[in-house]
C-alpha cells in the first residue's frame, strides 16, 4: 500500500512489526492462561474440555482484538492530519489481493474453531450425552430404557415454580439438596411441572433446559468433592432468582451412607425460598401485583441446606 | 412470556404486551416495504446500485431482514395471545403444543433484529470514516456486497440462542458453523474500515471519535460472539451475564455510539447549526468509559455462572455488579453534556455552512437545513461512486453549478 521505494522502509519496519507481533502473541498466550481463573472450579468431566476451548478462544480473541486495536492506535497517533491541514489523503480505493486475504484467513480460522468445538462437543457427548430427549419411546414401552442407566439408577429432577426436587427412585429417597457420588456417571431425568426451567450447575459447565411435557435424559460425571450451586437458567417468573439448590458431591461411601440414612427419614417440607419470600410479601401493607403462587415446598426425606458456603 | 395469567382478567399485562408486539410487527413490515421500495425505485438519476452510499445498502439489507423475519415474530406473538386469551394450545404441551416452538419464532426474527440495528450503523461507519480520514472507503464493492451476505447468513443462525433447549446435536453443529461464517463478511467490513483510516489524514472530531470507539467495542463484541457461537462454551454461558455483556457491547458499545456519531455528523444538516465540539468530546469520553465499565464486568459474572434476568444475586457476584452499576451511573451522566449540547447548539449554535465537514454526498450539495423538497426540479445526475475523497472528481454532473448556487444563497 506504499509508494515508497522498498529499501527505505524495510529493515526497521520489519523488525518493529516482528517485535510487535511477538509481543502480541505472548500477551495472547498469557491471556489464554488467565482465562482459566475467570471460571468456577472444575467439578465435572465436561469442565476441563469447556475451559480448554474457552482458553483457546480467549488467546485467539486477544490476538485479533489486540491486533485491530493496535492498528487503530497506530493510525490515531501517526496518521492524524496536522491542525490546519485541509488536504485529502492519497486516494487508495481498495486492493483485491488484501480482500482475498482477509476473507480467506478469517474463514479458515473460524472453521478451525468450529471443528475444534465440534470435537469437544462430541467428547462431551461421550462423557455425558446431552440429547437423550424423548417423548415416550417405543423401547421404553417395551421395557427398554432410555439413557445409559436403568430408571431405578436415574435421579429424577423435578423443576417447578419455584423449587427443585430430587428423587432417587432406587433408594426411595427424595431431597431438595442434590447429592452425587464423585467420579460416578449419573443420569438425570429432567421434568418440569409448569413452565420451562434451566438445570444449570456452573461448576459442571453444563446446562439443560427443562421443558414441560417432556422427560429429558441428561448425563454427567462429577469429578470433585464439594458443595456447588444449581441455578435455574431459564426465566420462570417472579421468584426465578430464588430458584436455586445446593449440589453436594461426596465420596461414593458417604453418598451411599447418605442415601441409606435419608431413606429412613420421615417426609417433611423441603426448601423453597420462593414460598418464604411469597409469605413475607403477603405481610406487607401493599403486597403489590398478583403473581403466580409458588408451589408448596415439596415433601421430602431430606430438606438439606442452601445457605452453607459453596465452592461455586 | 408465558401462558400463565395470575391476575385472571381477560385484559392483562401479557395480553397487552403481545398485542403491542403484533401491532408493531405489522407496522414495521409496512415500514420495511416503504424503505425497500424507496431505495429500489427513487434513487437519483445515474445512481446505480454500485454508486449508492453504503448507508443505503445497509438500510436496504436491514429492511429486507425485517420483511423476512418479522412475519415469524408477529405470527408467534399472535399465537401466544391466542393461547393466553382463547385457550388454544400452540405452545401448551397438554394440548399437543410445544413451548420451544415459541423460542424458534422469537429467535428467527430476534437474531436478525440485531442486524437490523447494527447494519445501518455499519453504514454510518462506512460513511464517516472516509469523511474524517479524507480517503475513499476501502473496497467499496466488497463492503456493499458483504451487507447482503450478512443478511443471508443472519437468517440461518437463530438456533444459537437456544442450544441448551434440547435441540439435536446436528442442529447444534449446523448453527455453530453458520454463525461462525458471519464473522467473514463482518470481518471484511472491519478490515475495510481499518484500510480506510490507514494512512489517512485523520480529524478526531466528535463523530470520528464515536466511530472509532464504536469500532473498538464492536470488535470486542465480535470476539465474545465467536465464543458464544461455539456450542460447548455457549452451553456454560448461555442465559448468563456473559450474553448480556456481549449483547450490550453490540447494542450500546457499537450501535448507540455509531448513532451518536451520525447525530453529530448530520446535526448541522438537520438544524443549520453547528454542535459544540468541547461538549461533544466530553460526551464521547463519558460514554466510552461508562459503556466499558458497565458492560465489561458482565463477562466475568457470566463466566462465574450468574444467570441473566434475576431480581437479586448471590453475594459472590457483588464485586463485578458494583463496578457495572458505577458504569451505568456514568452512562446516565454522559447524557447530560449530550442534551446540553443538542439543546444549546440548536438554539444558539454557530450557523452551519452547507458542507461543514467537507464531505461528499448529495445532501452536502444542499443548504443546511435543506429546503422541503430538497433539490426540487433540479435533481442532480450522479456520475461517480460515493466516496471520491482525494480524487478531486465530482460526484454529480455540473457539480460546480450546485456549489455556486450554495455560495450565492
Ligand atoms: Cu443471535
Amino acid at each position: 500500500m506504499t509508494n515508497a521505494p522498498p529499501s527505505s522502509v524495510k529493515l526497521p519496519a520489519v523488525v518493529g512489526l516482528a517485535l510487535a507481533v511477538g509481543a502480541l502473541i505472548a500477551l495472547s498466550w498469557w491471556m489464554g492462561q488467565q482465562a482459566y481463573h475467570w471460571l468456577p472450579v472444575q467439578a465435572s468431566t465436561a469442565a476441563p474440555l469447556v475451559d480448554g476451548l474457552f482458553s483457546f478462544e480467549t488467546a485467539l480473541g486477544t490476538f485479533v482484538f489486540g491486533g485491530v486495536s493496535a492498528v487503530m492506535l497506530w493510525v490515531i497517533v501517526m496518521h492524524r492530519a496536522d491542525k490546519y491541514d485541509e488536504s485529502d489523503a492519497v486516494p487508495i480505493e481498495g486492493n483485491t489481493k488484501l480482500e482475498v486475504i482477509w476473507t480467506v484467513i478469517p474463514l479458515v480460522i473460524v472453521m478451525g474453531i468450529a471443528v475444534y468445538a465440534m470435537r469437544v462437543g462430541e467428547t462431551l457427548g461421550s462423557v455425558g450425552p446431552m440429547e437423550h430427549i424423548h417423548l415416550a419411546q417405543p423401547a421404553e414401552d417395551q421395557g427398554g430404557y432410555p439413557g445409559d442407566r436403568l430408571p431405578a439408577e436415574q435421579i429424577e429432577v423435578v423443576a417447578r415454580q419455584w423449587s427443585w426436587e430430587f428423587r432417587y427412585p432406587g433408594a426411595k429417597v427424595s431431597s431438595t439438596e442434590l447429592h452425587l457420588a464423585v467420579d460416578q456417571p449419573v443420569t438425570f431425568r429432567l421434568v418440569s411441572e409448569d413452565v420451562i426451567h434451566g438445570f444449570y450447575i456452573p461448576a459442571f459447565r453444563l446446562k439443560q433446559d427443562v421443558i414441560p411435557g417432556r422427560a429429558i435424559n441428561f448425563n454427567l460425571t462429577p469429578t470433585r468433592e464439594g458443595r456447588y450451586r444449581l441455578r435455574d437458567s431459564q426465566f420462570s417468573g417472579t421468584w426465578f432468582a430464588a430458584n436455586q439448590a445446593d449440589v453436594v458431591v461426596e465420596s461414593l461411601d458417604t453418598y451411599q451412607q447418605w442415601l441409606k440414612q435419608s431413606a429412613s427419614q420421615p417426609l417433611q417440607a423441603g426448601i423453597s425460598d420462593a414460598v418464604q419470600q411469597y409469605e413475607d410479601r403477603k405481610k406487607l401493607k401493599s403486597p403489590g401485583w398478583a403473581t403466580v403462587v409458588p408451589a408448596p415446598p415439596p415433601q421430602v426425606n431430606v430438606p438439606g441446606s442452601n445457605t452453607l458456603p459453596h465452592d461455586a | 412470556m408465558s401462558i400463565q395469567n395470575p391476575l385472571g382478567h381477560f385484559v392483562n399485562g401479557q395480553g397487552l404486551w403481545l398485542t403491542a408486539v403484533a401491532l408493531s410487527g405489522v407496522s414495521s413490515i409496512m415500514g420495511a416495504v416503504n424503505f425497500v421500495t424507496t431505495i429500489l425505485r427513487m434513487r437519483a438519476p445515474g445512481m446505480g446500485f454500485f454508486r449508492m452510499p453504503i448507508f443505503c445498502w445497509t438500510a436496504l439489507a436491514a429492511q429486507s431482514l425485517q420483511l423476512i423475519g418479522l412475519p415469524a415474530l408477529t405470527g408467534g406473538a399472535v399465537m401466544l395471545l391466542m393461547d393466553l386469551t382463547f385457550g388454544t394450545s400452540f405452545y401448551e404441551p397438554e394440548g399437543g403444543g410445544d413451548p420451544v416452538l415459541y423460542q424458534h419464532f422469537f429467535w428467527f426474527y430476534s437474531h436478525p433484529a440485531v442486524y437490523v440495528i447494527i447494519l445501518p450503523v455499519f453504514g454510518i461507519f462506512s460513511e464517516l470514516f472516509p469523511v474524517y480520514s479524507r480517503k475513499p472507503l476501502f473496497g467499496y464493492v466488497y463492503v456493499a456486497v458483504a451487507s447482503f451476505l450478512i443478511v443471508g447468513l443472519g437468517l440461518v443462525v437463530w438456533v444459537h440462542h437456544i442450544f441448551p433447549s434440547g435441540v439435536a446435536q446436528w442442529m447444534r453443529n449446523f448453527f455453530m458453523f453458520s454463525t461462525m461464517l458471519i464473522a467473514v463478511p463482518t470481518g471484511v467490513k472491519v478490515f475495510a474500515w481499518l484500510g480506510t483510516i490507514w494512512r489517512g489524514k485523520l480529524r478526531l472530531t466528535t463523530p470520528m471519535l464515536f466511530c472509532l470507539g464504536g469500532l473498538f467495542n464492536f470488535v470486542f463484541a465480535g470476539v465474545t460472539g465467536i465464543m458464544l457461537a461455539t456450542v460447548p462454551v455457549d452451553i456454560h454461558v448461555s442465559n448468563t451475564y456473559f450474553v448480556v455483556g456481549h449483547f450490550h457491547y453490540v447494542i450500546y458499545g457499537a450501535a448507540v455510539m455509531g448513532i451518536f456519531a451520525a447525530i453529530y455528523h448530520w446535526f448541522p444538516k438537520f438544524t443549520g447549526r453547528m454542535p459544540y465540539e468541547g461538549l461533544g468530546k466530553v460526551h464521547f469520553l463519558l460514554t466510552f468509559v461508562g459503556a466499558n465499565l458497565n458492560f465489561l464486568p458482565m463477562h466475568p459474572l457470566g463466566l462465574m455462572g450468574m444467570p441473566r434476568r434475576v431480581s437479586s444475586y448471590d453475594p459472590e457476584f457483588a464485586f463485578w455488579n458494583v463496578l457495572a452499576s458505577l458504569g451505568a451511573f456514568l452512562l446516565g451522566v454522559s447524557i447530560i453534556p449530550y442534551l446540553l449540547n443538542m439543546l444549546s447548539s440548536w438554539v444558539r449554535g454557530e450557523k452551519a455552512p452547507a458542507n461543514p465537514w467537507n464531505a461528499i454526498g448529495l445532501e452536502w450539495l444542499l443548504p443546511s437545513p435543506p429546503a422541503e423538497d430538497n433539490f426540487g426540479e433540479n435533481v442532480p445526475t450522479v456520475i461517480a461512486r460515493p466516496y471520491g475523497y482525494g480524487t478531486g472528481l465530482p460526484l454529480v454532473e455540473n457539480q460546480q453549478s450546485y456549489e455556486q448556487a450554495l455560495q450565492e444563497a
